[in-house]
């Protein structure tokens, strides 16, 4: 059975997590472009590699960042929304 | 008819018959290069010759022709779906399919079996009626049977699968069918190699040349080729060549996973497909029973395999059939589904002069085969979307066009 580390709860069968899509930079919505925010909701960086992604523990409500590598289906690394490791270090506290 | 038994009873050799030229290395340039060979690659370069007198066209494949969605889906050919933009477009598939082993001079197996959608639910059996009315509406035979007509067609099916989900009706399709679809892509490399397409296998695309806006050749492992027109026909393999060209898509790549089971004396004649039960079944002509489900969870761009798709599947399978639970397994694979957000196609012109998109094709690609061929070459001899395409373009995210196709497998509704 595959596993994946939930930064609340521990390593959890991967059956109880939901996958949320890769995490994205949403524009200023009152200063975007119709075009923009159109390739904000549709366009994805679909190309393998490492990615930042939305992952929900559905059990106990949390939603995390897994770092993940598409191609491998190895997960690097996983954290709650901003406070991760360096490169996270800007995000906006939610 | 003796004497030719004799003259090759006396040969030496016995050389097996090709069916497409062995090319190994590429001319300089060429009219048009199609990246992919699959069916719908190898599609659109016969029509191309066919239907356009453009022969001077090279098949780039990185593996083998047929090797990828083409040899890995479950060969169910419709059109019982929900827009009346697919409805029409995969309809003239069917059709196309229909005359395809005589137009192409080989077997297909195309077996026609009548398609049954069950509904296991209320909201479920208005889809159902939904998807009827407008497949009427343009012609398509699609109609709601009660379970009297399921169970008189399949009367091996448990109609409470097990109590779980009672089968309330169902949406039946006259012409669902089913093909051999190795078969297909190796036809149209026969027909469209004897009107002088070069199919080259092993040869990868590493880089495409864009310049000013405009596609001047591709880089592969056999050299750079020239050329003013590329198509894209990779399934799965469209976000690397979107990148190549630095062409944003909403596509996201999910394995879709598929199983047989051992062979059996023929005992289901007819296609099932539960979207509740994620479930679609069908009996080949080797007597496997075919099976698939729904899309892997989340995103993975390579072809493994994994024990909870089976245990899944199966779980489901025995719940509609449980005299089936002591029957083995054979076999299970994955393909890379590219997946769009509204269950459609991206196929088409792109803002890259001569760069052309067949790609989106998720769970729904084998059979769109034909008239993606067809509408495709159109579109590239014409520099100019086919009419039956229009609503498929790339452009209709930015303009908030979506399609709403709702009718594809393995969608939940």
């Amino acid at each position: 059975m595959k596993l994946l580390n939930c930064p609340m709860n521990g390593l959890r069968p991967l059956g109880e997590f939901v996958f949320g899509g890769e995490h994205r930079e949403m524009p200023d919505v009152a200063t975007c472009t119709d075009q923009e925010w159109a390739a904000y909701v549709h366009y994805r960086d679909n190309a393998p590699g490492i990615k930042k992604e939305w992952w929900y523990h559905s059990p106990s409500g949390t939603w995390f960042i897994a770092e993940r590598n598409t191609m491998t289906d190895e997960v690097l690394n996983t954290y709650l929304f901003g406070k991760g490791p360096k490169s996270d270090a800007q995000e906006p506290a939610l | 008819m003796a004497y030719q038994l004799l003259k090759f009873a006396l040969r030496r050799e016995y050389k097996e018959p090709r069916f497409f030229r062995d090319c190994q290395t590429p001319k300089k340039s060429y009219d048009a290069i199609i990246i992919g060979g699959g069916g719908h690659g190898l599609a659109a370069a016969y029509y191309l010759a066919k239907d356009h007198g453009i022969t001077n066209v090279a098949v780039l494949e990185r593996g083998y022709i047929g090797g990828g969605n083409t040899g890995r889906n479950t060969t169910i050919v419709r059109s019982n779906y929900l827009t009346p933009d697919g409805v029409n477009f995969y309809d003239a598939s069917v059709k196309l399919f229909e005359g395809l082993s005589t137009e192409l001079d080989i077997n297909l197996f195309y077996s026609n079996r009548g398609h049954f959608t069950l509904a296991h639910s209320e909201s479920a059996m208005r889809t159902m009626r939904w998807r009827a009315e407008v497949n009427k509406h343009v012609g398509v035979k699609s109609a709601v049977v009660g379970t009297d007509e399921i169970a008189k067609a399949c009367p091996q099916l448990d109609l409470s699968c097990s109590g779980k989900a009672p089968i309330q009706g169902a949406l039946f399709h006259e012409p669902g069918s089913i093909a051999r679809h190795d078969a297909v892509a190796w036809g149209y490399a026969r027909g469209a190699d004897s009107m002088g397409v070069e199919i080259f296998q092993n040869t990868e695309v590493q880089s495409i040349d864009v310049r000013d806006g405009k596609v001047h050749g591709v880089q592969t492992n056999r050299g750079y080729i020239a050329t003013g027109k590329v198509l894209s026909a990779v399934a799965g393999f469209t976000p690397r060549i979107c990148k190549m060209v630095d062409l944003k898509t909403p596509i996201v790549i999910h394995p879709l996973q598929a199983c047989v089971s051992e062979p059996m004396k023929p005992w289901l004649d007819t296609i099932l497909v539960s979207g509740s039960l994620h479930v679609y079944v069908s009996q080949s002509s080797r007597g496997e029973l075919v099976m698939g489900a729904s899309l892997d969870p989340y995103e993975v761009h390579s072809t493994r395999s994994t024990f909870d798709f089976v245990e899944g599947l199966t779980s489901h399978i025995v719940d509609m059939f449980p005299f089936l639970s002591n029957v083995k397994i054979v076999r299970q694979w994955a393909g890379m589904a590219d997946m769009t957000p509204d269950f459609a196609p991206i196929m088409g012109k792109t803002p890259i002069k001569g760069f052309y998109l067949d790609a989106g094709w998720g769970t729904w690609g084998f059979k769109a085969t034909p008239v993606s061929g067809k509408t495709m070459a159109a579109t590239m001899a014409n520099d100019k979307a086919h009419e039956l395409i229009h609503s498929f373009r790339l452009s209709r995210f930015e303009e908030y066009e979506l399609t709403g196709e709702k009718g594809a497998a393995s969608v939940g509704h």
